[in-house]
């Protein structure tokens, strides 16, 4: 155990740091107000190895530990948390192959990432299957050297502008979870569209639309993993993804409770800065507490999986307890600043909107808690 | 051809900095540290002449083993190796020289680009020491004549301009009254300024792969250097701090006061 970062994770912390700070930043309320795509920012991104951290260095990829990625995707998201989804929505779509891929399918689906820009989807979530990912309804079935999938798929980060989708459906709906199978779709073949680009509360910068699926034919040289394997991918990658989720949560909170110092010390009511009230210095002390929590438990997640021990416990305490936390550290942001916290012209009501998707997506704060209950009762 | 830059570590100029209450030194706990900002403009230069005429970047560092964190964020930025003499202690401006210069008889350098001066002392004497020493050419002050803006600089193409025949370069630099170009024999010291570049941020894969590149470790001893400092510090203090402004009911209060109080008027 070591609380101390390394130099070389300070220096990639740095480097996430500078990005955000003068890239991201400048650009982020523009892309909150219109909800366009941030190319500019994930090109920016890509050419700073911000992208594809966790593909590991073989396959052209940055290759982060889950740690060093933790560390950097918090300065991602002080910048911007929809910025920052966009940019791990790579990694979350690339982790089923990255844990389950044969040497073959890295080198054909992962190692084209880093040589140019190419951005990749996660296809799991359903109009009705979302935390209840067994009552999947998209269809694949088995024509020869190929599979043919039918059906949708909402709320796709990044789905938008994707040369490629991960895809979760199920050989046969009967067997529920054990028939579900995980595909990947090369750049976009007939009868795959996407919808509209969601018109969302918060994370505007990142692009969120429907996925269907018309007779899409997938070669079976690009099933990732065996039939029926499908669940168990897409659980082991949430596994992985949740210590990234959390950290984005941190990376918000930061943020909340930098503006809420900066402006307690410039905001005077009663004769002097709002920072030398009790009520607002116990919000203040409350918001760095839980947010230096949220990260020490982000970090064990992350290091359990370092250490190549199954990380669902940690994660899901991690993720849980900082998605919860960034929405009552933003929410006490706009206390802070009070009315001028709930207008537009102000950060800290973004922050706001920003911190309730964590609570929502990747397993809901309600999916983590069940997760927990039931990693106790093993 | 060879460049050699510097890399300091310097307080990072975004922490506060207190002086201690004895004035013996400043307090540093606590403190953040980076590279020396005129440092950082110097291998971003020394990166692209290396790009432009096929060169090896060789970065140096004088200092305890903390100073590996500047040499490895130059490596990060692409330099190609380290030099770090290991020398903890006091040290001043002749002391750095004299240890530059071993340095730079050893490796044989065309160019040497260091900061025109660190952010610390800001002392402004080490560039013109060494090609003293070592009887080469100055350029000091390095600028350019483009916009940080300009198309040259998004293409990082050096403002430090090597002639046809690689025997000289040529360098803009500031001066009081405007900007002045040297034409400077190679080998020589080129100091840089704050407009001669904007240094490009380490990528992720290059702080990886920083950690692969040699930092090779001399010592003062080794060099034959004697860096017992003949400058002694005797005693920091604060600058004053600024006195809190006043509110004048009316212009004439004002008139009066600049009058009479500031003398200004």
């Amino acid at each position: 155990m070591d609380f101390q970062l390394s130099e070389s994770q300070r220096a990639l912390q740095d480097a996430a740091r500078k990005y955000a700070r003068d890239v991201v930043r400048p650009k982020a309320p523009h892309y909150d107000e219109t909800s366009d795509f941030p190319k500019d920012l994930i090109s920016a991104a890509f050419e700073l190895g911000l992208l594809n951290m966790a593909i590991p260095s073989e396959y052209n990829g940055v290759g982060l530990t889950h740690l060093e990625q933790v560390i950097v995707c918090e300065e991602l998201a002080w910048g911007c948390a929809g910025v920052a989804t966009s940019l791990i929505a790579n990694d979350l779509a690339n982790l089923p192959i990255i844990l389950h891929g044969t040497d073959d399918q890295k080198k054909r689906l992962l190692a084209p990432f880093g040589e140019k820009l190419k951005l990749s989807c996660f296809c799991l979530t359903e109009p009705s299957a979302g935390s209840d990912v067994a009552a999947m309804g998209t269809t694949a079935r088995r024509e020869g050297d190929e599979y043919v999938l039918n059906g949708s798929k909402c709320f796709i980060t990044n789905a938008g502008y994707a040369d490629q989708f991960t895809v979760f459906a199920t050989l046969d709906k009967g067997k529920k979870h054990k028939g579900i199978t995980c595909f990947v779709v090369e750049g976009r073949p007939q009868g795959l569209t996407t919808g509209k680009h969601e018109n969302k509360m918060g994370q505007r910068a990142s692009n969120t639309t429907t996925v269907t699926f018309d007779e899409v034919r997938v070669p079976a040289a690009n099933r990732i993993g065996e039939e029926g394997e499908g669940f168990k991918i897409a659980m082991a990658t949430l596994d992985n993804s949740r210590p990234l989720t959390a950290s984005i949560s941190i990376g918000i909170a930061r943020a909340a409770l930098e503006h809420s110092l900066e402006y307690s010390a410039q905001r005077h009511t009663m004769g002097k800065p709002i920072r030398e009230h009790q009520a607002v210095q116990f919000m203040l002390a409350e918001m760095a507490m839980n947010t230096h929590a949220a990260r020490l438990l982000t970090y064990e997640s992350a290091q359990v999986l370092d250490e190549g021990q199954r990380n669902t416990l940690q994660s899901s305490y991690a993720k849980c307890f900082a998605a919860d936390m960034a929405m009552k550290v933003a929410t006490d942001a706009v206390q802070v600043f009070g009315g001028y916290g709930y207008m537009k012209e102000y950060p800290v009501e973004k922050l706001m909107r920003d911190a309730k998707l964590i609570q929502v997506y990747e397993g809901t704060s309600q999916v983590q808690r069940l997760v927990i209950a039931k990693e106790l009762f093993r | 051809m060879k460049i050699l830059v510097t890399a300091k570590r310097v307080e990072d100029p975004e922490s506060k900095i207190k002086v201690k209450p004895d004035g013996s030194d400043i307090v540093k706990e606590g403190l953040k540290y980076k590279i020396n900002p005129f440092d950082e403009i110097g291998v971003e230069e020394g990166l692209r002449l290396a790009a432009k005429h096929t060169g090896e970047v060789v970065v140096v560092s004088i200092g305890g083993k903390e100073v590996q964190e500047q040499l490895r964020h130059a490596l990060a930025m692409g330099a190609n190796r380290a030099i770090w003499v290991n020398h903890t202690g006091p040290l001043d401006q002749l002391g750095i020289a004299g240890l530059l210069q071993k340095v730079a008889e050893k490796e044989k350098p065309d160019i040497v680009l260091l900061g025109k001066q660190s952010i610390d002392d800001d002392q402004n004497q080490v560039g013109q020491y060494l090609a003293e020493f070592l009887g080469w050419g100055q350029a000091t002050f390095a600028s350019k004549v483009e916009s940080l803006e300009s198309d040259q600089e998004k293409n990082k193409v050096p403002a430090v301009v090597l002639s046809a025949d690689k025997k000289s370069v040529q360098v803009v630099r500031e001066v009081d009254n405007g900007l002045a170009t040297l034409e400077v024999q190679l080998p020589a010291i080129v100091t840089t300024d704050l407009r001669l570049n904007q240094p490009r941020y380490a990528s992720l894969p290059g702080i990886m792969k920083a950690k692969s590149k040699p930092i090779e470790e001399l010592t003062p001893a080794a060099l034959g250097v004697d860096v017992a400092p003949k400058i002694q510090v005797l005693k920091l203090s604060s600058p004053p701090a600024r006195k809190a402004g006043i509110k004048v009911p009316d212009v004439a209060t004002l008139v009066e006061k600049l009058h009479n109080e500031a003398k200004v008027v």
